[in-house]
């Protein structure tokens, strides 16, 4: 297990190098001078001369690369052309948003797409499984800006049960230490707050959990009925053992392991910001910072921003890997 | 011989199909007396598999179904028990041993934890004592280190030592019936006269009556006490094995037993029976084998003979033996 998680890591490195050199390339791609970019058309000659000079842009390209590597390498993302604030510390509050909101969405899918997937191969043929994969059909197919603003609609409009945009009720805020709100509020001991926090994470993550769900349910269905066949699936029936036991045991964890891939390519997904989502129902995440970046022209923002969802998507694939080693015997000893 | 523990009455199990309903067991019975081991032999598609997973109640449903007759296992009908109660029957008064080592045993868990599922669930061991019985088993079924191996995964092992395992886990509860089902045809042939030893060791040292589901009728000379020769989903003839060897009666169990080669013959060709074996369905009239048969006569595809006795203890299901016996009345 220890060989297999250093070969995973080694392998990494090459990924990361290379998602680096993209990145930067991209940068150098786009048309025009970035003092100017900068500064604004109205900047003297001098003053752009300076903040090249300043920026180390009159250095050799391979002489930038490396300063950039560098920086990277001690956490220095640069700064945001419209803020001026260093992007390392801007983004952290966004990325927390966008992490509660996909673990609390993926934790949604996961939950319900599994069992549904699970009971659907089970009772084959049965009216659960044929509503179930109905629904999951509906799920896929359903544009997320309508089913928010149907969510909206129904619970916050009609029914009044749950808040319709935001993170937390903004008259009495926690103390953002993690920016992630469950664990903040958690730490002042602010339950009133905790439960707020809930209730705003509800309608979102359904929303951008539905399709997820919906793709999980189907894998891990189909996953089940060729795993339900199989000679061990019997073996564990003729020992006598329940059919829960032999359903939730034997038979789910073989078939988890094309699930997990379906899982982890979701939650990178997810991760990388969901602009729609964030955007209906207010929420301050990746998704809308670099979106908004991107209208103003913040490419030092757009750059660290790929780069930081490009690093969580590898992070993401690397757990999936050491979750399939922990999962499958065979793949540990390889 | 006492009582017979495991008592199969007219079994019909009857897979529905695209194509229809097909009785692969079409009307099987059969006893095994305790102790006792009987083979069940036949070519692949003749519904000796099915008639074994029909004991544990483990066909495929759907498309299998046990549409009729009984099976009764020390006086219980197994047909009529509750799912619960079956289970605790399976693994535990009877259990089974599968033909592909390979893909029989659970990749994702330790042969440990494998065998000590059926002793957890039917003996109520706890952690500890549990270990230790499974070493025991392991070590019961000549596996080496078997305090090592109970920590390995089923990959790590070869084909017959998962086959060692399966025996282990088969018998960990001390069944009073073992179903094997071709327990040897993916290993080799060395191999193969190992797992057969131990099988029979098995039944002569703990007294678990087998019952062996078997195409090869050198497993059923080495291994059984009596045979039941079954063809498209009938028992055809049903014997000793002196019997069966000695004198098989009916034509298909004459075939099979001109197709062993034999040492002290020097045959070009061996030989084959001709022709292959009908597609089942549930309008079948007439003898199944009668297509194949050398002594086809015209009655053949007409009547369904009866499973006569024609000795003490050996039957035979063929119009022949009602010729020859009528020729004998006059």
């Amino acid at each position: 297990m220890k060989s297999y998680l250093l070969k995973r890591l080694f392998v990494m490195v090459p990924v990361l190098i290379g998602m680096t050199i993209i990145v930067f390339s991209i940068i150098h791609a786009i048309p025009g001078d970035p003092a100017e970019t900068i500064l604004g058309q109205k900047a003297t000659e001098q003053s752009k001369e300076e903040l090249r000079e300043q920026l180390g842009l009159n250095n050799p390209w391979y002489q930038q690369y490396f300063t950039y590597l560098g920086d990277l390498l001690k956490g220095d993302l640069g700064q945001s052309i419209r803020t001026k604030v260093p992007i390392a510390q801007e983004i952290m509050p966004y990325l927390a948003a966008t992490a509660e909101l996909t673990i609390a969405a993926m934790a949604f899918a996961v939950f319900f797409g599994v069992n549904a997937g699970i009971i659907s191969a089970w009772k084959q043929n049965s009216w659960f499984d044929y509503i179930s994969m109905l629904v999951s059909l509906v799920g896929v197919s359903m544009p997320i800006f309508w089913l928010g603003l149907m969510e909206q609609w129904l619970f916050s409009l009609k029914l009044g049960w749950l808040p319709s945009i935001g993170r937390m009720d903004q008259r009495n805020p926690v103390e953002a230490v993690t920016h992630l709100y469950l664990i903040d509020s958690m730490l002042a001991g602010r339950w009133d707050q905790l439960w707020t926090v809930v209730k705003h994470l509800i309608l979102p993550s359904v929303a951008l959990g539905t399709i997820p769900m919906a793709i999980i349910a189907r894998m891990t269905r189909s996953s089940m009925l060729e795993v339900m066949n199989s000679d061990y699936v019997r073996t564990a029936k003729a020992k006598g053992l329940s059919q829960f036991f032999v359903v939730y045991k034997h038979a789910l964890k073989n078939a988890f392991i094309p699930v997990l891939t379906v899982i982890g390519l979701q939650t990178g997904a997810l991760l990388g910001g969901a602009v729609l989502t964030e955007t209906i129902f207010a929420w301050p995440g990746v998704g809308r910072y670099i979106y908004e970046a991107i209208s103003s022209r913040d490419y030092p923002v757009i750059q660290s921003g790929i780069l930081i969802i490009a690093f969580l998507f590898v992070m993401i694939n690397l757990m999936v890997d050491l979750l399939y080693a922990a999962v499958d015997p065979r793949i540990r000893y390889r | 011989m006492t009582q017979p523990i495991l008592q199969i009455e007219d079994l019909r199990t009857h897979f529905f199909t695209d194509r229809g309903e097909i009785p692969a067991v079409d009307g099987v019975s059969l006893h095994v007396h305790a102790g006792e081991v009987l083979g069940v032999v036949g070519e692949s598609g003749c519904g000796k598999s099915v008639t074994s997973l029909s004991v544990l109640r483990l066909i495929p449903s759907p498309p299998g179904k046990i549409v009729g007759g009984a099976i009764r296992f020390k006086e219980r009908d197994i047909l009529r028990l509750k799912e619960r109660e079956m289970r605790g029957i399976r693994g535990n008064a009877i259990s089974m041993i599968f033909q592909e080592p390979m893909t029989s045993l659970n990749p994702l868990f330790t042969v440990g934890q494998q065998i000590r599922e059926a002793v957890s669930a039917h003996r109520g061991l706890g952690k500890k004592e549990a270990r230790a019985h499974t070493v025991d088993m392991l070590r019961k079924v000549g596996i080496p280190r078997p305090e090592s191996i109970i920590d390995e995964y089923p990959h790590q092992l070869s084909g017959g030592m998962r086959q060692r395992v399966m025996i282990a886990m088969a018998i960990s509860c001390g069944p009073e019936l073992l179903i094997a089902d071709e327990p040897t045809t993916a290993l080799d042939v060395t191999i193969q006269a190992q797992i057969l030893d131990l099988i029979r060791r098995l039944n002569e040292e703990n007294g678990t009556a087998v019952m062996m589901i078997t195409h090869d009728l050198g497993v059923v000379a080495e291994m059984c006490d009596r045979v039941a020769v079954m063809y498209a989903g009938k028992v055809v003839e049903e014997g000793t094995v002196r019997h069966i060897f000695k004198n098989p009666l009916h034509p298909y169990t004459q075939g099979l037993i001109q197709s062993v080669p034999r040492m002290n013959e020097q045959r070009r060709r061996l030989f084959s029976i001709p022709g292959h074996v009908p597609i089942l369905h549930t309008q079948m009239r007439g003898c199944r084998f009668a297509d194949r048969c050398q002594h086809v006569m015209p009655a053949c595809y007409e009547q369904l003979p009866e499973l006569v006795e024609l000795e003490a203890g050996h039957r035979s299901r063929c119009l022949l033996h009602e010729v020859k016996f009528k020729e004998d009345v006059v």
